[in-house]
């Protein structure tokens, strides 16, 4: 009976994993034979290169380098946001808050990641989007800038609470012996406990990256949705994940503009599969 | 062991029911989607005709008129809503022919920020503007302002209509912002002091200003007898075959009633 039991549970546990691989080599199969066929159309470098994206016109462009450049933008712009305050609170939290604060603000913070993105699209439409107009006098408050703010607030958390389970398992014997050094608690963290904490820090400001590029609710509310490569921050974007969301619903399955929609998916699935990778490795490299 | 076969009799009954009320509520169940411009009116029919028969339950999304047509094509709803007719590459994908029937009539309004002295527009002038040849309010007798040209996202039928009656096969410009519901536009609209924007009557609030199209406002009256350019029919399309409740739930939006909601909710009536 009990070797039955323990053979069962083993079975379920390898079915369970299995399932996970083949539901992910199927969601890859799929955007790849759905994708691909976009090249009878147009050739890779017009698709890669051309800034026009016009789909549902006669006769159609599809152009996605301005899609592209929108999702880089303002993934740059929420990581140049998300970065400091993350890492900032990250540090305080695991090196100079006392135990009172630690409990209140880390919750806090983790709080932040559980609010769902369609309350933060709201958020940046209703309140940020009006006073951006007001406060800097720029013509129109759906950017990549108001969308890179919202964004960036979104990914502090997770770059926040990952560096800081990084800074915290950094070994005390280290702070000790560079206090004993006769350095200060500033050089002790910008010396030895950031550096020694490097790819945790590095891996949490991936996951943030990807977070950032992959979000879709947010940049379709508040980016603009303008295909265009903006001349400023300050001009409306249109993300390749906000392109594939607001245009799968009008295409026709199995039409030009149905696979260049794959074709969008497939830049996205290998841009952060690149990120994935490159995070993978940096965790491996520490552990050897 | 006694306790887990007792759970493992629980799930299968739970299983069960669950089959059982599937089955109950399918046939008392109207399923439909589409343009989120029928959307509100379908929302307030389907709440009263509801309440008046309480088994029926009917369940009202929005995402889009293509996504109403496509979802009628894959045949997983009884009503697919439209704010535009069927069109060609649609309609060559079903054997079976859709029925269309006409329940209100829209009239996609201009809107600008309500502190724009602007009150008028040509359709060439309104053209012109959005697919990028005035780029800023002075050229057509506002202020020295650079013009923020908001539109619908390709999704929507208000945008096929919009790019029929003004656009006339001229492409949108790319800088133009493309938002994804009439919501989100007057929304946008009603705190960006360039801005200009389509949305259905039905969305017209206090905070913005409608425009005037070659000298007719759009109003109930200017839309019923055409004289308002930018009009469109909004249509419920259903297999040739209906069910029962669907053809039913349509009659009534066509009854006095309904269209007495229809006009409630801020579009035209056709009857």
């Amino acid at each position: 009976m009990n070797k039955f039991k323990e053979r069962m549970f083993k079975g379920i546990t390898y079915t369970a994993s299995l399932f996970t691989i083949i539901v992910l080599f199927g969601i890859i199969a799929t955007l790849f034979s759905e994708g691909l066929p976009i090249l009878k159309h147009v050739n890779i470098k017009d698709f890669l290169t051309s800034p026009n994206w016009h789909p549902t016109h006669f006769p159609p462009d599809f152009g996605i380098l301005s899609l592209i450049v929108g999702s880089l933008v303002v993934t740059a712009g929420a990581l140049i946001i998300a970065i400091p305050l993350g890492l900032g609170s990250a540090i305080y939290i695991s090196e100079i808050a006392g135990p009172r604060a630690k409990e209140i603000i880390k919750p806090i913070i983790e709080l932040l990641a559980g609010i769902p993105s369609v309350v933060y699209g709201l958020f940046g439409m209703a309140f940020l989007s009006p006073f951006l107009i007001k406060a800097f006098g720029i013509p129109s408050g759906l950017n990549a800038f108001s969308a890179s703010i919202v964004l960036g607030v979104m990914v502090v958390p997770i770059i926040s609470s990952m560096s800081e389970d990084a800074i915290s398992t950094v070994p005390r014997n280290l702070r000790e012996a560079s206090f004993a050094l006769g350095a200060t608690k500033w050089e002790t963290i910008v010396q030895i406990v950031l550096p020694a904490a490097r790819s945790g820090v590095i891996g949490s400001i991936m996951l943030g990256f990807g977070r950032a590029i992959g979000e879709t609710m947010v940049v379709i509310m508040i980016a603009g949705g303008a295909a265009q490569i903006p001349k400023s921050i300050f001009q409306p974007v249109r993300p390749m994940t906000a392109a594939i969301a607001s245009e799968m619903g009008e295409t026709v399955i199995g039409s030009p503009h149905f696979h260049a929609l794959f074709g969008i998916a497939i830049i996205l699935f290998i841009i952060t599969f690149i990120t994935n990778i490159i995070t993978e490795f940096i965790f491996l490299k520490k552990r050897k | 062991m006694k306790s887990s076969k007792i759970l493992v009799l629980l799930i299968i009954g739970f299983v069960m029911l669950y089959f059982i009320a599937a089955c109950v509520q399918r046939t008392n169940r109207i399923n439909t989607a589409g343009s989120t411009t029928v959307l509100p009116i379908v929302q307030a029919a389907a709440e009263i005709y509801m309440q008046k028969n309480p088994k029926i339950n009917i369940s009202v999304r929005g995402g889009g008129t293509g996504i109403g047509i496509k979802s009628m094509i894959n045949e997983t709803i009884d009503i697919g809503n439209a704010s535009r007719k069927i069109n060609k590459r649609e309609s060559d994908l079903i054997e079976k022919d859709l029925i269309e029937t006409a329940i209100a009539k829209d009239a996609i309004s201009i809107v600008v920020h309500k502190d724009n002295p602007i009150v008028k527009l040509t359709l060439e002038q309104l053209k012109k503007i959005y697919s990028g040849d005035i780029i800023n309010w002075r050229s057509v007798g506002g202020n020295d302002k650079k013009i923020i040209v908001i539109s619908r996202d390709i999704s929507s039928g208000s945008f096929e209509v919009f790019n029929e009656v003004v656009l006339d096969s001229t492409m949108v410009k790319n800088n133009a912002m493309k938002l994804s519901s009439n919501n989100a536009v007057a929304t946008a609209v009603s705190y960006t002091p360039g801005a200009i924007g389509y949305i259905g009557l039905g969305y017209v609030r206090n905070e913005l200003k409608v425009l005037k199209i070659d000298g007719v406002l759009p109003t109930r009256e200017t839309a019923m007898n055409n004289e308002y350019k930018l009009t469109r029919f909004l249509y419920m399309y259903t297999t040739d075959t209906p069910k029962k409740l669907a053809q039913d739930f349509i009659d009534f939006i066509l009854s006095e009633k309904g269209q007495k909601i229809v006009e409630e909710q801020g579009y035209v009536r056709i009857k």
